[in-house]
């Protein structure tokens, strides 16, 4: 960019005007309501009244004395690192087929984009379907291959049913890390992998010597999001266990919900929403390191 | 071998990603009589067609259900969500990309943090937000709020894109004596198109695909865009409409799909930030 200094002023002018509605807009409609949810969690206030009166702590306490409040917050956790776990392996291992050149590989690559591409909230009606306890097709192929001689309740059994969720949760979001592992690997200098390839390096030495930790920005970054998609999302649990059975599948934006639009509680729904915060700080300070070393290495 | 290899790779990551928009294929057109047999019987292979297709889930979910009506909804929102992104988050981007100089960068990105602050972290606010400007259970609920995760991501893709677009055009046609103002609204506009037009299709994809916001302020079945209806209302009671209710996800499901298939690695540009050098 040449600055003209004549026109200096104007563009500072021009600048925030464009600026403005933008900035304006993200403070009004997400500054504000950030505040608001913290407030809210220190308040009493419920969905049909408008009064806002102040409560201090004891939402906090009454949910940090509840069990299923505690469950959530493990569950949130569980799946949280659960699916990310899984991400990482099937997004590394299908970037390194994805990469290579084979037949029918636009078709291959429209297939594994699906379950990125659609409405979080269809693909978990999918799932409940085909987790269903009558009719689960995954029971039958369980069963007709001999693999399986009992029965499995899929939604109806606690620990199944978060093995369920963990595999939605992994299942919408290995698509997108697949993608962003191999823009990563497209940007790896081609004569790094060339001299490794000289120096007599296979394969799997490749792989974990030089490639992987050349990736390992690329790859933080897809688990980033994939943590942030995760943590905070409402609806594969919503859908698909609606946090049973008996509340020991709720993961806090369930529970949040659950309690304070369905119960109309918004103060204790507020305070357990907060408890995201701490997932999403460690996001944000993380990829502000990232950001910071991607700079640095710019420059 | 090792040719064969890749290529069971490639066809089992196919079959984990894609198996449940088959099933969702193979619900949508088999008859009822086919659709619920028992997974205990062993004998009767769920996996293919036994009966002959059919389109009665189709006719079911277009003509009696409300369906119709949450597309036109959704397409409604779609509209409005893509007009307010557009006119907020192009010229923004474009702003902190070529008129506000070193600050831009560090506002740039404290703009894209705020899409990082989910909807279950916002959604209790803004009920009570919603109820005080009188807009439960109206699409003008979603039409104010979708823009909080739009603008954010939108605004941060046109920065990269217009960064990426070289500036001795726009210098050109200062030299030739455009002000800067008539380079902005007559020069620049032609220049940044693919980025606007990315703006325009991930507004789109997320108005077809948000949930949570939809749950929070939308309670009746007339009013319901899509993401929210077919989950919610073609389930009533006991009576579980399969067949319809997997039609409509594939019927949603496969042009957004060929949609993000075309403008992913746009996307994709704008999450990776700086973490990855093209």
């Amino acid at each position: 960019m040449i600055p003209r200094r004549t026109l200096a002023d104007r563009e500072d002018v021009l600048g925030v005007a464009m600026l403005a509605p933008a900035l304006v807009y993200v403070i009004l409609l997400v500054g504000v309501p950030f505040v608001l949810a913290i407030l809210l969690s220190f308040s009493n206030a419920t969905a049909g009244s408008l009064s806002f009166g102040w409560a201090g702590g004891r939402n906090y306490a009454a949910i940090l004395g509840d069990p299923i409040f505690l469950r959530s917050l493990r569950n949130t956790a569980i799946v949280t690192i659960g699916s990310q776990v899984l991400v990482v392996v099937l997004a590394t291992a299908a970037a390194q087929v994805f990469r290579a050149a084979f037949h029918g590989k636009r078709l291959a690559r429209l297939v594994l984009l699906l379950p990125w591409a659609v409405p979080v909230s269809l693909a978990a009606i999918a799932w409940t379907w085909i987790f269903d306890s009558t009719f689960s097709v995954l029971n039958w192929t369980l069963k007709a291959t001999h693999l399986m001689h009992g029965w499995l309740y899929w939604l109806g059994d606690p620990g199944l049913a978060l093995v369920a969720i963990i595999i939605v949760q992994a299942w919408r979001i290995f698509p997108f890390a697949t993608v962003i592992v191999l823009a990563g690997l497209a940007s790896i200098p081609q004569d790094v992998v060339e001299a490794a390839i000289v120096d007599g390096a296979g394969f799997w030495r490749r792989l974990f010597k030089v490639e992987l930790p050349l990736l390992l920005p690329v790859v933080a970054v897809a688990v980033l999001f994939g943590v942030v998609y995760t943590a905070t999302d409402l609806g594969v649990v919503y859908i698909l266990t609606g946090g049973g059975p008996a509340n020991t599948t709720q993961v806090l934006p369930s529970l949040a919900f659950q309690r304070g639009v369905l119960g109309a509680d918004l103060g204790q729904g507020a305070a357990i929403a907060v408890f995201l915060l701490p997932f999403l700080i460690v996001v944000a300070v993380a990829m502000l390191r990232l950001a910071r070393r991607a700079e640095v290495g710019t420059r | 071998m090792k040719r064969v290899a890749l290529y069971a790779a490639a066809a089992g990551f196919m079959v984990f990603a894609g198996f449940p928009f088959y099933w969702m294929l193979l619900t949508a057109f088999k008859q009822n009589r086919d659709l619920y047999v028992g997974a205990f019987d062993t004998r009767h292979v769920p996996w293919v067609f036994n009966d002959p297709p059919t389109l009665e889930h189709v006719r079911l979910l277009f003509g009696q259900t409300e369906f119709p009506r949450w597309v036109l909804n959704t397409l409604v929102v779609v509209v409005a969500v893509v007009a307010i992104t557009v006119a907020v988050a192009v010229p923004a981007g474009y702003s902190l990309a070529r008129l506000t100089g070193r600050w831009g960068e560090r506002l740039g990105m404290g703009i894209f943090f705020t899409y990082l602050i989910p909807p279950t972290l916002l959604f209790i606010p803004f009920s009570r937000v919603v109820a005080l400007l009188g807009l439960q259970n109206s699409l003008g609920a979603l039409i104010l709020v979708y823009p909080t995760i739009t603008i954010p991501f939108c605004t941060w893709l046109v920065m990269g894109f217009v960064r990426s677009v070289p500036w001795d055009i726009e210098e050109q046609a200062m030299i030739d004596g455009y002000s800067r103002l008539a380079v902005i609204l007559k020069v620049a506009p032609r220049l940044i198109v693919p980025g606007i037009l990315t703006v325009v299709v991930f507004s789109f994809t997320l108005v077809m695909q948000e949930f949570v916001y939809a749950l929070t302020f939308l309670s009746s079945v007339d009013r319901m865009t899509v993401s929210l209806g077919v989950p919610i209302a073609l389930v009533r009671g006991d009576v579980y409409h399969w067949g319809a209710l997997m039609a409509a996800a594939l019927v949603i499901s496969i042009p957004l799909a060929i949609i993000y298939n075309l403008f992913i690695d746009r996307f994709i540009q704008g999450f990776t930030m700086g973490a990855v050098k093209g």
